[in-house]
């Protein structure tokens, strides 16, 4: 535990808050999750609030389906790029020689062609310099959306045709609407950083509509502790105006130029989201336009009836309806060297956060 | 995987910029930031530029991520 950057008037602001009822707030940010537990922050918190994770890491709510899909195309002879993270998220179909499921880790171990980037553009300067088919894993958030649209832009722009994307992306609000509708009974939300960076507070002025509160909290211990401490008080005062305290890196209106470009490559539409189920208007399809570079349009994916037998409990945690203890499989059968779930392969995920951190 | 980490933009060509991040030079890409100059500080994802950030703000971040093991 480190709280030595927090002032101790905070900390004990905190540990002596109290309310007559019991609050439950979420974080919706990966590395919220993981600063969290590395610093500690959650044992602060008086029985009366209970901090819960939810869906923040776009590597935990990603689908079997998704993985079985870029499966089946290495398979086919594709060349798959991807971020690193996506490599040990197992899929739900089997291995025929060992009948265990699949992930794009084994293909490779198994010959076939995955290779980890680190931008969009990468696997776009890869696909120019071969002949073969590339297909670029397009996951992640506002934060990611931006870079991978303007990528495919410059794809079509110069005419690459042996590229395409895989999207599974997912915007972050109308994940936020779902969970209040659902029965997670969030109180409050702390908002991610450096999705908020592309959205701007405005960005989730609907928010205040639906009735809870929230506050746009950075990644220092401070930033938490006192956004912690400010969205307890809205939630007091049932204050549902949405406060940035994070002003030095999330402008009002967030960034513009990016939501152009998400805008110009890709229209709204439903996606599944790992544990939730399909939310609509949470994802985003290529235009018309773009077809060409749709890995789905291009390819004809066909994948097996999908089924999690694994007792998995993702879609709680992803929720926040449980705490990952609270699965049977947590630490005796799923680790992050043996990861049952995406929550344990992402090192921003909350079972892998629970497992490193306590 | 949302995680962006400060960088300071050291040249520029056109929307290519170079950064270094722990010594080690690489591109990005800063076609969806207004008016990238070099000299400023940005946060960095997956390759591109998401927003401007102030210097002291970029050189705080990049200790908390450091003490946090993110980076
Ligand atoms: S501990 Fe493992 S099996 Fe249990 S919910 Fe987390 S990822 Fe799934």
């Amino acid at each position: 535990m480190n709280y030595k950057k927090i002032d101790p008037v905070l900390i004990d602001q905190l540990k002596n808050f109290s309310s007559e009822k019991q609050i439950r707030i979420m974080e919706v940010c990966g590395t919220h999750t993981v600063a969290i537990h590395r610093f500690g922050i959650h044992k602060l918190l008086p029985e009366c609030v209970k901090l819960v994770s939810g869906p923040g890491c776009p590597v935990c709510v990603t689908p079997d389906s998704y993985i079985d899909e870029a499966v089946f195309l290495a398979r086919s002879g594709c060349k798959i790029t991807t971020f690193g993270d996506m490599i040990k998220v197992p899929g739900s179909k089997t291995n025929p020689e060992d009948s265990t499921r699949c992930s794009l880790d084994r293909e490779r171990a198994a010959g076939n062609d995955i290779k980890i980037v680190y931008s969009p553009m990468d696997a776009l300067k890869i696909a120019e310099n071969t002949d073969k088919e590339v297909v670029f894993l397009s996951v992640g958030f506002e934060t990611t959306i931006p870079g991978i649209a303007v990528t495919v832009k410059k794809a079509k722009e110069k005419n690459i045709t042996n590229f395409s994307v895989l999207t599974s992306n997912k915007i972050v609000p109308p994940a936020l609407s779902a969970l209040i509708d659902d029965q997670s009974m969030i109180d409050g939300f702390l908002l991610p950083g450096h999705v908020s960076t592309v959205l701007g507070r405005t960005g989730y002025s609907f928010m205040e509509k639906l009735k809870v509160s929230s506050v746009i909290a950075g990644f220092d211990p401070l930033d938490l502790v006192s956004s912690i401490l400010l969205l307890l008080s809205l939630i007091k005062k049932e204050d549902y105006t949405v406060v940035n305290n994070y002003q030095r890196a999330v402008r009002e209106d967030g960034n513009p130029v990016a939501r152009k470009i998400i805008d110009e490559i890709f229209r709204a539409d439903e996606v599944e989201w790992r544990g939730i189920g399909v939310i609509p208007g949470s994802g985003l399809s290529l235009r018309d336009e773009y077809k060409a570079w749709d890995a789905r349009h291009k390819f004809d994916i066909k994948i097996d009836n999908v089924y999690d037998n694994t007792g998995c409990r993702c879609g709680e945690v992803l929720k926040g309806l449980i705490d990952p203890p609270e699965c049977q499989m947590f630490r005796k059968i799923c680790h992050p060297d043996n990861p049952v779930g995406p929550c344990m392969v992402s090192q921003e995920g909350s079972c892998s956060a629970w497992y490193w951190y306590g | 995987m949302c995680l962006g980490i400060p960088m300071k933009i050291l040249e520029l060509d056109g929307d290519v910029g170079l950064v270094e991040i722990n010594g080690v030079k690489t591109h990005i890409n800063t076609s969806v930031i207004e008016n990238a100059t070099i000299g400023d500080w940005v946060i960095v994802h997956a390759g591109f530029a998401i927003e401007k950030l102030e210097e002291d703000e970029a050189k705080s971040t990049i200790d908390l991520l450091k003490e946090a093991e993110l980076i």
